[in-house]
C-alpha cells in the first residue's frame, strides 16, 4: 500500500526538529564535552530549514522531496553535519527516484539509504566514534528486519535500539574521524554527539510511524 | 566567563560586521551572503582567485589575510566550524576573474568536505577550482602520514605566496604549485599553557592544568604529544625549534622565514622573549632568518600559549613573499 505521500514526509521531518531542538542543550553539552559545542545548534537549525524549504512542496514525489531536504540542511549547516544529511538525503532522493508515495516499508529503507550517503562522504568505518556507529548498526537491523518481513514499526523498534547502543558504545572509543579526533584520548568515556542526534532522528522516525501506523488501524489516515 | 558578550549566537555575526566596518577600505560582505568576506580588489578580469575559509575564533585569521595580492575571499564558519559548502561556493565565485579559483585551506574532516562541495557547485558556472590543502602541525601525525596532519600558522605562508603567484598573473595550474611549495616548505608546532572557552558552552573544552604546558598542541586544543611541567621560556623555545627543524631537516645554510603567533591570551612580549631565543637556536643551527613575523596572526579564542612556523626559502618564494600586499591582517 503505497499511501505515504510528501505530506506525511514533510510531518515526519516536522517530528525530526521538533525532537532535535527539544534535545539542542543536551546535545550541545555533550559535544561541548569532546567537539566545537555546535553539534545541538546545527541539527535542530538544519532540520528547521528542511521544514521551512518542504513545508510548500506537498505534490511533489518523496524522491524531490528528499532532495530539496538535502539541499536546504546543506545551505543551512556547515561544519562536518551539513554535508553528511546532505549526502544522507540525497541518497534516499536516489533509492526513492520514480516512485510517486512511499510504503511504511519504504521509510524503514531510509536508514540504509541515510547510513549509505553519510558512509560515502565521511568515509568513517564503525568504530571511529562518529555518528556512523549509530546509523550502521540501525541501517543493518532495518535491513534484517524487512528481510524477515516485520512490520514497519517493529524494525524500527530494533534500529533504535540498535542505534542506542551503538551510541551508548562510543563511549568506549577514542575519536579517529571529524573533529573529535584532535581531541583523541579527551574523547574517551563521553558519547559521541553525532550519534546521539542520529537516535534522536531514528526514534522519531519510529514514532511517527507508530502514530501512523495506529491511525490506519483505526480506519483513519 | 570575563568575555564581552552580547548573545552568543551572533558573536560570529558582529565580528565578521565590526571587521568589515572597521576595514572598509579593503574589504566588504558579499552583499547575498553574509558569510563572505571579500577584498575590495577582487576580482580582477584574468588572474587567477584565491579562497580560503574556515571556522570562527582564529583572527586575524581567515577573515584578515582578505586583501590585495593575498586572499581574494574567505568563507566564514561558526566558532572552531567549518563554514558551509555554500559559502565556500559564494566565495569561490566572487573571486572568479575567469582565469580559474584555487581554494587554500587546512586539512579538517569538515573544509575537505564543505570545498569538494562547493567545487562542485561552481563547476556548473563554469569555474575552474585547484585546491591546497595544508598539513603543517608536525605533531597531529607522523612524518609518514603527513596527509593526516592538520592545517594551523603556516596556512599564512601559503595564502602569501599563492596570492603573490596569482598577482604575478600565473597561470591555476601554477598558483596551485606555488602555494603547494610553500606549505610543503612549512612546519609548526604549538605549545599550550591554558585552555579556550566557546561562550555558547561556558566551560574550558578542555583543561591544562596550572604549572603545565601541553607540546604539540592544535589549534582547537587538539591534545599534544607530552604535557610536562611548564619550564622557562628558552626551554620551551628550544623544545619547539628541535621538534620543527627535526621533521625539517634542512641543510645548514638554509634561509628560512619565521612565524611565531600566540593563540589568544598570552601576551606578545613573551612571543618576543620565544622569539628571541628561537632565531639564536636557528643561527646556531646555520639558518639565516630571512623575514620573522611575531604577534597574533593565527589564534584560539583566549588559548594561552604559542605555535612556532618554519618555512624553508628558495629565491621564488622569497621574492613571493617579498611582494607588497595589503590586508588588515598582513
Amino acid at each position: 500500500m503505497d499511501s505515504i505521500t510528501s505530506r506525511h514526509i514533510t510531518e515526519i521531518f516536522r517530528l525530526i526538529a521538533l525532537r532535535l531542538s527539544e534535545a539542542r542543550t543536551d546535545l550541545g553539552a555533550l559535544d561541548g564535552a569532546i567537539g566545537d559545542a555546535d553539534h545541538g545548534n546545527s541539527m535542530a537549525e538544519g532540520f528547521a530549514a528542511v521544514v521551512r524549504a518542504t513545508s510548500a512542496l506537498t505534490d511533489a514525489p518523496p524522491s524531490e522531496l528528499f532532495s530539496l531536504a538535502g539541499r536546504s540542511f546543506h545551505s543551512a549547516v556547515g561544519a562536518t553535519t551539513g554535508p553528511l544529511y546532505a549526502s544522507a538525503m540525497a541518497a534516499a532522493a536516489r533509492d526513492f527516484a520514480g516512485k510517486p508515495a512511499l510504503t511504511a516499508s519504504d521509510l524503514v529503507r531510509v536508514l540504509p539509504s541515510f547510513a549509505r550517503g553519510i558512509a560515502e562522504r565521511g568515509k568513517a568505518r564503525p568504530g571511529d566514534k562518529t555518528m556512523m556507529d549509530a546509523w550502521g548498526p540501525a541501517a543493518r537491523v532495518a535491513s534484517e528486519g524487512l528481510a524477515q518481513n516485520l512490520s514497519a514499526a517493529h524494525c524500527l523498534d530494533k534500529a533504535e535500539a540498535a542505534a542506542r547502543e551503538g551510541c551508548e558504545s562510543t563511549r568506549a572509543m577514542v575519536a579517529s574521524v571529524g573533529r573529535a579526533a584532535r581531541l583523541g584520548a579527551r574523547s574517551l568515556g563521553h558519547v559521541d554527539p553525532g550519534a546521539a542526534s542520529a537516535v534522536i532522528i531514528i526514534a522519531a522516525l519510529r514514532e511517527w510511524v507508530i502514530g501512523y501506523e495506529s491511525t490506519l488501524a483505526k480506519g483513519g489516515a | 566567563m570575563q568575555r564581552f558578550l552580547n548573545d552568543p549566537d551572533d558573536l560570529v555575526d558582529e565580528t565578521v560586521a565590526g571587521f568589515v566596518k572597521a576595514h572598509r577600505d579593503l574589504v566588504h560582505l558579499l552583499p547575498e551572503n553574509p558569510r563572505v568576506v571579500v577584498s575590495n580588489f577582487a576580482p580582477q578580469a584574468g588572474r587567477v582567485g584565491i579562497v580560503t575559509g574556515g571556522g570562527s575564533g582564529h583572527e586575524p585569521a581567515f577573515i584578515g589575510y582578505t586583501g590585495r595580492n593575498l586572499v581574494d575571499a574567505v568563507a566564514v564558519g561558526e566558532l572552531f566550524s567549518s563554514p558551509t559548502a555554500k559559502s565556500f561556493a559564494d566565495a569561490i565565485k566572487a573571486a572568479n576573474g575567469g582565469a580559474g579559483v584555487a581554494v587554500l585551506y587546512g586539512n579538517y574532516a569538515g573544509d575537505n568536505m564543505n570545498v569538494k562541495m562547493a567545487a562542485r557547485m561552481v563547476a556548473k558556472d563554469g569555474i575552474e577550482v585547484a585546491t591546497v590543502v595544508a598539513n603543517d602541525d608536525v605533531c597531529s601525525a607522523p612524518a609518514a602520514e603527513r596527509e593526516k596532519r592538520r592545517g594551523v600558522a603556516g596556512e599564512i605562508f601559503m595564502w602569501k605566496i599563492g596570492g603573490a603567484k596569482a598577482a604575478s598573473g600565473a597561470s591555476l595550474a601554477e598558483v596551485q604549485a606555488a602555494a603547494q611549495k610553500a606549505i610543503d616548505a612549512c612546519r609548526s608546532v604549538g605549545v599550550g599553557l591554558g585552555p579556550c572557552t566557546l561562550p555558547a558552552v561556558g566551560h574550558p573544552n578542555f583543561q591544562i592544568a596550572a604549572g603545565q604546558m601541553e607540546v604539540g598542541i592544535g589549534h582547537h586544543g587538539e591534545p599534544g604529544t607530552r604535557v610536562e611541567p611548564l619550564r622557562a621560556a628558552n626551554d620551551v623555545a628550544d623544545d619547539m625549534v628541535r621538534i620543527v627543524m627535526d621533521d625539517h631537516s634542512l641543510p645548514a645554510g638554509s634561509e628560512v622565514a619565521v612565524l611565531v603567533s600566540g593563540l589568544g591570551a598570552t601576551p606578545v612580549n613573551e612571543l618576543y622573549v620565544l622569539y628571541d631565543r628561537i632565531e639564536a637556536q636557528l643561527v646556531g643551527m646555520g639558518m639565516t632568518v630571512y623575514r620573522a613575523f611575531v604577534g597574533n596572526y593565527f589564534t584560539s579564542l583566549e588559548m594561552v600559549g604559542a605555535t612556532l612556523t618554519v618555512m624553508a626559502l628558495d629565491d621564488e618564494l622569497k621574492a613571493l613573499l617579498d611582494m607588497d600586499c595589503a590586508s588588515p591582517a598582513l
